[in-house]
């Protein structure tokens, strides 16, 4: 490699690319910083303190929003993993067959359309129906959650079982596997990674959405994210700093098992 | 599914109910909670608003000629709704820079980050892995408290003496811009990066033993070898800048709008659903195009990147 090291040479590109890493961690660092201060500002650091966390643990708002966020993301992310994985198989290791082009383009769907039209078609259909039924529970943000987090979960799943071949299932057969059997006990292990995976990103996906949420949720049915939208609106504290700081952990923490699942795939 | 016919078919057929059968909960949850209503979107835009926001049961058209339009509430006269064009402009006009931009720092980045070795190069695409997937509200508040009057950059140079009162940063075009960079550069770079790594440099040495100079050779057979990843990362960060919602009205501050700012309006105070639902449909065309174009010039090359 010591010689491909001066064709690979483009003048200015490592700096640029260090450039582009710093300004990328940069704020993130200033925001996680200044969740630390002491005092009320932004800008100058008054000392350490953790008086901020605590403000935000104590915040009822906080925790109710925290929880449902939680809540409406395991539900989604549970429901889209299971559907996404039916799907997986049902689109994989075949021969191309009628509508298989179809449901591709259906599931990836989501990806396509900006989330603001998304947003705005649910807030139009949701509103009839809550009308219709009377019903404004969480199953609204649940139905919206779970449909885009489907390709997301769909996508990991599907690059598994394409690295898998039917020579193992085959085999299970012929030692008289029931079909559900050799699922069980072949097929799902070998998934279960990619499965793992897209509960993953389909978990950090939910819990991360603001647009579809801001205009799905009625009357108190707050997630963090639009919780923080609101509040940005507002005078800001290091409080706002302090959430911001608990939700990057907890974003890291899941990217971080789901780069080490994925990997050893490779 | 090599077998001859037969009774295979039968077989065959029986597999593929079965994967119809396999596919329908995802197919109807994305069929109710995402695609169907997109249809309802459609027929909205052809009736009369409300008074109340909701629509009439009425047909017509005016939403669809409020797009570009507007009415003269003195004589009917319709002209060109000026306020509209622009936030039609500035949308084209900043996703249009926002993609030049991240191309031209996530270029470097990328080709950067698939010539370190095997070992580091993961690292670094980790580093590039975590702002993509961590919260983009969180994202811009962070641009939001660095850029702020009485933020970083403005106690700096206040204190260096070099500018007497806060320089106003937020709340223009530039904020806008500058976000909407720091968001989606990680859509651009990841894309980049993947057609970057299978990048065959006895390519580029062959280029230099021809007495290429390095900028001929990115030039004439780097860049042309990466156009897969050009595309798909230009599509990436094009789409959701034109409809950005977030960043604008955080950075934008409600007074410069865009493009998802304007959608949103027309479901709250502007209560004009039909005018909104015909903005929605219009960006889902211009999106469409912007898609059709990357599928010509990827084709399926491109497609593993969703």
């Amino acid at each position: 490699m010591a010689k491909a090291f001066s064709v690979q040479r483009q003048r200015g590109f490592t700096a640029i690319a260090i450039g582009c890493f710093f300004a990328l961690y940069l704020p993130i660092i200033v925001l996680v910083f200044y969740a630390f201060n002491a005092g009320e500002s932004l800008s100058s650091f008054d000392g350490f303190s953790l008086r901020w966390f605590a403000r935000a643990f104590e915040n009822q708002q906080v925790i109710d929003a925290s929880l449902r966020s939680l809540q409406i993301a395991a539900v989604a992310a549970t429901v889209a993993t299971i559907a996404a994985t039916m799907a997986a198989l049902a689109t994989t290791r075949t021969e191309p067959y009628r509508g298989l082009t179809l449901k591709y383009a259906f599931i990836n769907q989501p990806l396509m359309i900006p989330e603001i039209v998304t947003a705005v078609a649910l807030l139009i259909f949701f509103a009839r129906i809550k009308i219709w039924t009377g019903y404004s529970g969480l199953g609204y943000l649940i139905a919206a959650h779970t449909a885009f987090c489907i390709p997301f979960a769909y996508l990991p799943i599907r690059a598994r079982l394409e690295n898998m071949d039917l020579t193992l299932e085959k085999a299970a057969a012929d030692l008289y596997a029931t079909p559900w059997k050799a699922f069980r006990y072949v097929t799902l292990p070998l998934l279960w990674p990619g499965i793992l995976a897209g509960f993953m990103l389909a978990f950090v996906i939910s819990l991360d959405d603001v647009v579809i949420t801001q205009f799905v949720k009625s009357a108190g049915q707050d997630t963090l994210p639009t919780y923080m939208l609101g509040q940005i609106r507002r005078t800001i504290t290091p409080e706002m700093n302090a959430i911001s700081t608990v939700f990057l952990l907890l974003s890291i923490g899941v990217v971080t098992v789901f780069f080490f699942v994925n990997r050893k795939r490779v | 599914m090599t077998q001859p016919a037969g009774p295979i078919d039968a077989e065959q057929s029986r597999d593929i109910r079965k994967r119809w059968l396999l596919s329908l909960p995802a197919l109807l949850i994305i069929l109710v909670a995402a695609s169907g209503p997109l249809l309802i979107v459609l027929l909205y835009s052809f009736l009369t608003p409300g008074p109340y926001g909701d629509v009439a049961w009425r047909f017509s058209l005016e939403g669809w000629i409020g797009v570009v339009l507007e009415k003269d509430i003195f004589d009917d006269t319709l002209s060109l709704a000026d306020a509209h064009v622009s936030i039609f402009l500035r949308s084209a006009g900043l996703s249009l820079m926002t993609t030049v931009l991240t191309l031209l720092v996530g270029f470097p980045t990328a080709y950067f980050i698939a010539t370190r070795p095997e070992r580091s190069r993961e690292l670094w695409l980790f580093l590039i892995t975590i702002p993509f997937w961590t919260n983009l509200l969180i994202r811009t508040f962070a641009i939001l408290e660095i850029i702020r009057n009485e933020g970083l950059i403005n106690t700096l140079l206040i204190d260096l003496g070099l500018i007497g009162r806060p320089m106003q940063m937020l709340f223009t075009d530039g904020a806008i811009l500058v976000g909407m960079v720091y968001v989606y550069l990680p859509l651009m770079v990841l894309p980049l990066y993947a057609s970057m790594e299978k990048l065959d440099f006895r390519l580029v040495e062959a280029g230099y033993d021809l007495y290429a100079t390095p900028f001929r050779v990115l030039r004439r057979i780097i860049i042309p070898l990466v156009k897969p990843g050009i595309v798909a990362g230009s599509i990436l960060v094009f789409i959701p800048a034109l409809g950005a919602y977030v960043t604008p009205s955080i950075l934008g501050g409600g007074k410069n709008l865009m493009l998802g700012n304007l959608i949103e309006l027309q479901f709250g105070q502007g209560r004009n659903w039909p005018l909104g639902s015909a903005l929605s449909i219009t960006l889902m065309l211009i999106v469409m195009v912007a898609l059709l174009f990357y599928v010509r010039n990827a084709g399926s090359q491109g497609a593993r990147h969703g």
